[in-house]
């Protein structure tokens, strides 16, 4: 039975049940818990790929370019993403620096990686090596990748420092929204039963 | 057991969620499809969360009175803990942003451990109060963990933008990084708690 298409254990209250076929857009609910069991994507490893690239742009660009600009009476301060972590670190707060470098950049970035590395050869009907265990570690790295709560405090920042000086957005703080809109679309459209089928089918 | 997997021998992955046979007299197997560590249940979950939010717990006590960041100007020096920093925002009249940090980092975290205690607590007293509803505050705890963060990206933004050289500066202090790790542990501690306990000891009364 377990080899069996189609016959599946909730994850949260472990009821064992049937699952359906999902129509794209849909969602497949534990009939006990709510949990969701299954999402239906029409063309999800396409579309993983796309937004996976996207987002992967984005981030580049949300790293590299300036972030933020402090202007106070002609003299300005810019700042990128890893130059506030470094800040962190020159203040000697090594586990401080590691903590937000973890969940803005690295989170996100290996995590997009992974999923590349495990969708761009299943669109050519192939498993790339360690595929599986890639797939698997990048689940585990979702909870990790925070750079919506990031935004917030941005906003947050911004607010308080609007009367003591200017502050322009650089052209990262755009690539950074822009990156935050791409990664939640491709986490929130992203199949996992489905890729776990297709990569269980195909060979290496 | 009320139509789980468990109760007919099957295992299920934590991480991929294929079904496994029970391997007889093994508490443990490796999924035939990811490769993971596939146990009946998540290893020693209760013990493990319990830790995790003690430890929490203890270090929430730092984060709170220890300074988050000091805000230095013309010579005057100001040290904000997370929550003189909302009582500053109460002052200057922003109160839609205090309400905002104020939930974030102060209901959000308290809320997590009393959520998450309550939920280990009364799966190890057996417990068949409202199985449905303690899983979705469990699903609700997982979700606005995350949202705790805000505080320490706001002290990383303002001490990389006012530094030392323009006409005031805000150093990070290490009550940000105890803050932190609240949060991660926290994160941590709702990741080995196993919902399927709660349903466990329900029996086969709900169905």
């Amino acid at each position: 039975m377990p080899n069996a298409p189609h016959v599946t254990a909730c994850p949260d209250c472990d009821l064992l049940q049937r699952l359906p076929s999902v129509p794209p857009g849909g969602t497949a609910r534990c009939p006990r818990c709510d949990c969701v069991l299954a999402r239906g994507t029409r063309h999800a490893v396409e579309r993983a790929i796309a937004l996976a690239l996207a987002s992967l742009i984005f981030l580049v660009c949300a790293n590299l370019f300036p972030f933020l600009r402090l202007e106070v009476s002609g003299r300005f301060v810019d700042t990128t993403i890893p130059s506030s972590v470094a800040t962190l670190w020159q203040q000697d707060l090594p586990g401080l620096a590691a903590i937000v470098c973890a969940t803005t950049i690295a989170a996100p970035l290996v995590q997009l990686l992974m999923l590349l590395y495990v969708v761009v050869p299943l669109e050519f009907g192939r498993r790339a090596h360690g595929a599986p265990a890639v797939f698997r570690l990048m689940g585990r790295l979702r909870p990790w990748s925070m750079t919506e709560v990031f935004m917030l405090g941005v906003l947050v920042s911004l607010v308080k420092l609007a009367d003591m000086a200017d502050i322009v957005p650089g052209i990262a703080l755009v690539a950074f929204s822009l990156m935050i809109l791409t990664l939640t679309a491709t986490f929130a459209t992203l199949d996992e039963h489905g890729i776990w089928e297709r990569l269980a089918e195909a060979r290496e | 057991m009320n139509g789980s997997a468990a109760g007919a021998g099957l295992w299920t992955c934590h991480d991929c969620h294929q079904l496994v046979v029970a391997p007889p007299g093994h508490a443990h197997a490796a999924c035939p499809r990811c490769g993971g560590a596939v146990h009946v249940r998540k290893a020693a979950s209760l013990q493990r969360t319990a830790a995790l939010l003690v430890a929490s717990a203890i270090l929430y006590v730092p984060a709170n009175v220890l300074p988050v960041m000091t805000f230095t100007s013309m010579g005057r020096q100001q040290s904000d803990t997370i929550l003189s920093g909302v009582a500053h925002l109460l002052l200057h009249g922003q109160w839609p942003l205090a309400a905002i940090v104020f939930f974030a980092s102060v209901v959000v975290p308290v809320l997590k451990l009393v959520a998450l205690a309550f939920l280990v607590i009364s799966v190890q007293r057996g417990s068949a109060w409202r199985p449905a509803e303690r899983t979705r505050l469990y699903r609700i705890t997982e979700l606005v963990g995350r949202w705790s963060m805000v505080d320490i990206y706001v002290v990383t933004v303002l001490a990389a933008l006012v530094q030392t050289g323009s006409v005031a500066a805000v150093e990070a202090r290490s009550g940000a990084f105890f803050f932190g790790g609240v949060v991660v542990l926290t994160m941590i501690a709702a990741e080995t708690f196993d919902p399927r306990l709660i349903w466990d000891r329900c029996g086969a009364r709900r169905e």
